[in-house]
């Protein structure tokens, strides 16, 4: 049999049927919902007379929309639109019988925290939403993307999508990373070397030594913006760290199926001498904190950097460049640290996790923000707002003058009350920096949990290491 | 699914690269629970003023252009989210052709859902037909789906691939799910297997 990539075994675990030109039915083992892109897809499912076919395979929660002030319970608190949205998810939830953690649940979260803490992700499965991060999930070793509404419908209605299978790439992080260089920076630094359309037809899998020594947490983070890279998927091979991970989750599997889970498993890892259509390698120790200056997540540059100027990009990029460095405010040739801030917002399914609060609290514990930044520190979800809270990392943040939330979105997209406002300036641990993304012509920096720490006690973008 | 067959409408062009979906449609405009009435809000932060009057050097506010049918756009076009609120808002607008030398992935495959049909050409092809665009009203193009070709309004003729199974729903209108759920013995059985070889699935 010949060498098979991680991609390969997960994609041919799950071709249900496949037509002589490679369009293929792909079966899914995990259907993630939220409010945004299923309410028009059940809708379809009502018109057409159709059920969902499998339910217990289907997890649904609000997050997009929902408020982090307390009293969120409150509608009052959403615009008409939002509420209707939410309540429309209730009500879908309800009448198709698939798993659901409302609002008033604690579990409840952004989905792409929700999923693997309860045990819902698993090595080895196929797992889709409609949501572009879904991407996360291939922290895990499972084939996880987004799709749109009429797929989600598709999912829904058959529990497989249509689709043709991707080419390889490999992208390889050598050795070891410095200090105060993460999950994150490993990311950011892949996009600005392979550009936003860089992965466009391919599957990613990362490996190497840095992302070996990843917590599945910071596996996440990187698997999360493989989409910013326009990758249809990132994987990570699944090892002792992923299955420590998933042990004694409420979803996972237990006793003799978990030991059978186990034994296919060790299975998937990409075999000696497959092939990759694509490779691209970095040495983890020339990675640095690193920030975004653009509105693409590929305008990335260490933050010992500068501005650069339009003329140092060819063909459109020229003009792109113009556009952005106007939108931002900047000028060509300013050092980035000194880039004032107006605003920090910690929290999205990037760096939503109590790992990230902890490199945030490690940075401020015992100092104050900058007197006039907006800070604000929204967990993941509900689970990791409790864990914050036991281990006293709440404390810390509102010492230091965060807000401190309830678990959703947020201001990684603004779809609820929390917008920037026009000319506002965020450094951002979401992962899109585009025009209008955090608020109408708000100013996004992409950046770590601990540079955005660093950049709320300064009031500037900050090398993080110097405060180390 | 509006079948998509042959085309001849006014195209724009848009050489902008990266244009992201927050572009096409920004989330403000998202929490409808409908999927038609986006073609007012297409571009809305890039088209409008704050206070909603329109932008006048916004290529789909010139009158030239008003009536665009075909967009001829900068690489990487759709990148971003996954919101087919994308899609339906240039279809609403009355757009049912984006042309490009690269599309995001999961907005390429959303349009096909919708009855648009985006193609990917090599930069010299855009290059002509994006100079064949921007003359305007005078600028019509032709997008021909069975014979795969775009015709300039100077006549040129530009092929272009598809895939197959991707054409054969355009072409007819096809429903994806009424397809799949015609193989429903085949999921049936795949199920049952996967149920035997990893049943903590």
């Amino acid at each position: 049999m010949s060498p098979k990539t991680l991609y390969d075994k997960i994609w041919d675990a799950h071709v249900v049927q496949e037509d002589e030109d490679g369009t293929s039915l792909l079966y899914i083992d995990r259907h993630l919902v939220h409010e945004v892109t299923s309410a028009q897809a059940f809708e379809g499912l009502r018109m057409n007379g159709r059920k969902v076919r499998a339910p217990e395979k289907t997890i649904a929660v609000p997050d997009h929309n929902v408020p982090t002030t307390e009293g969120r319970e409150d509608p009052a608190q959403m615009t008409e639109e939002s509420r209707i949205q939410v309540e429309a998810l209730d009500t879908n939830a309800k009448e198709f019988g698939v798993h659901y953690y409302p609002v008033s649940d604690v579990r409840q979260g952004i989905v792409h925290i929700v999923g693997p803490e309860n045990g819902w992700t698993l090595p080895g499965m196929t797992v889709v939403c409609g949501d572009s991060h879904t991407a996360t999930h291939g922290a895990f070793g499972s084939l996880a993307h987004g799709i749109g509404t009429s797929e989600v419908e598709h999912v829904l209605a058959t529990q497989t999508l249509i689709q043709k299978k991707s080419l390889n790439m490999k992208v390889e992080i050598t050795g070891k990373l410095k200090p105060g260089v993460t999950a994150k920076d490993i990311t950011l630094a892949v996009i600005g070397e392979t550009g936003t359309g860089g992965g466009t037809g391919y599957v990613i899998e990362y490996c190497g030594e840095a992302i070996r020594d990843l917590s599945m947490e910071g596996r996440m983070t990187v698997c999360n913006m493989a989409i910013e890279g326009g990758a249809r998927a990132g994987l990570i091979a699944p090892d002792e760290t992923t299955f420590n991970y998933v042990k004694g989750r409420a979803h996972a599997p237990k006793g003799a199926q978990w030991e059978a889970a186990l034994t296919w498993w060790k299975t998937l890892y990409t075999d000696e001498g497959a092939h990759f259509d694509k490779v691209v390698t970095l040495k983890g120790e020339d990675i640095q904190p690193v920030v975004t200056w653009g509105t693409s997540p590929e305008d990335v540059l260490p933050i010992t950097g500068v501005v650069p100027h339009p003329e140092e990009f060819e063909g459109g990029k020229v003009e792109a460049a113009r556009r952005a460095i106007e939108y931002m405010g900047l000028e060509a040739g300013q050092k980035l640290t000194d880039i004032e801030i107006d605003t920090v917002f910690i929290g999205s399914c990037t760096n939503g996790r109590i790992e990230d609060l902890r490199a945030v609290a490690d940075v401020v514990k015992g100092k104050k923000i900058k007197d006039g930044i907006r800070a604000m520190v929204v967990p993941g979800s509900g689970l990791v707002r409790a864990q914050a809270e036991e281990e006293g990392l709440a404390d810390i943040f509102k010492e230091a003058g965060f807000e401190w939330r309830l678990a959703g979105c947020s201001m990684c997209l603004a779809m609820n009350p929390d917008q920037l406002s026009e000319g506002e300036r965020c450094a951002s641990t979401s992962n899109r920096n585009f025009e209008g993304r955090q608020g109408y012509k708000g100013r996004t920096h992409l950046v770590s949990p601990a540079m955005a720490a660093a950049a709320a006690l300064t009031g500037k973008l900050t090398d993080v290491r110097e405060l180390m | 699914m509006e079948k998509f067959e042959k085309l001849t409408g006014i195209a724009a062009p848009m050489p902008l690269v990266n244009i992201d979906t927050d572009m096409i449609i920004p989330k403000v405009f998202l929490k409808s629970i409908k999927r038609t009435g986006f073609g007012v809000n297409l571009f809305d932060e890039m088209r409008y003023n704050r206070d909603g009057t329109e932008i006048e050097d916004f290529v789909l506010n010139k009158p030239q252009y008003r009536n665009t049918e075909i967009l001829i756009a900068g690489d990487n076009f759709g990148c971003g989210s996954s919101r087919e609120h994308a899609p339906w808002a240039i279809k609403d607008f009355g757009i049912k052709c984006v042309v490009s030398t690269s599309f995001a992935d999961i907005f390429f495959n959303n349009c096909f859902k919708n009855g648009i049909l985006p193609i990917v050409l090599p930069q010299e092809q855009i290059d002509l037909l994006m100079a064949d665009a921007e003359k305007g009203e005078n600028a019509r193009m032709t997008v021909d789906l069975e014979a795969q070709e775009i015709t300039t309004s100077d006549g040129e003729v530009v092929k272009f691939d598809v895939d197959a199974f991707k054409k054969h729903c355009l072409l007819n209108g096809l429903d994806d799910i009424g397809l799949s759920l015609e193989k429903v013995a085949s999921i049936d059985s795949f199920e049952e297997k996967a149920a035997q070889a990893r049943p903590w699935v």
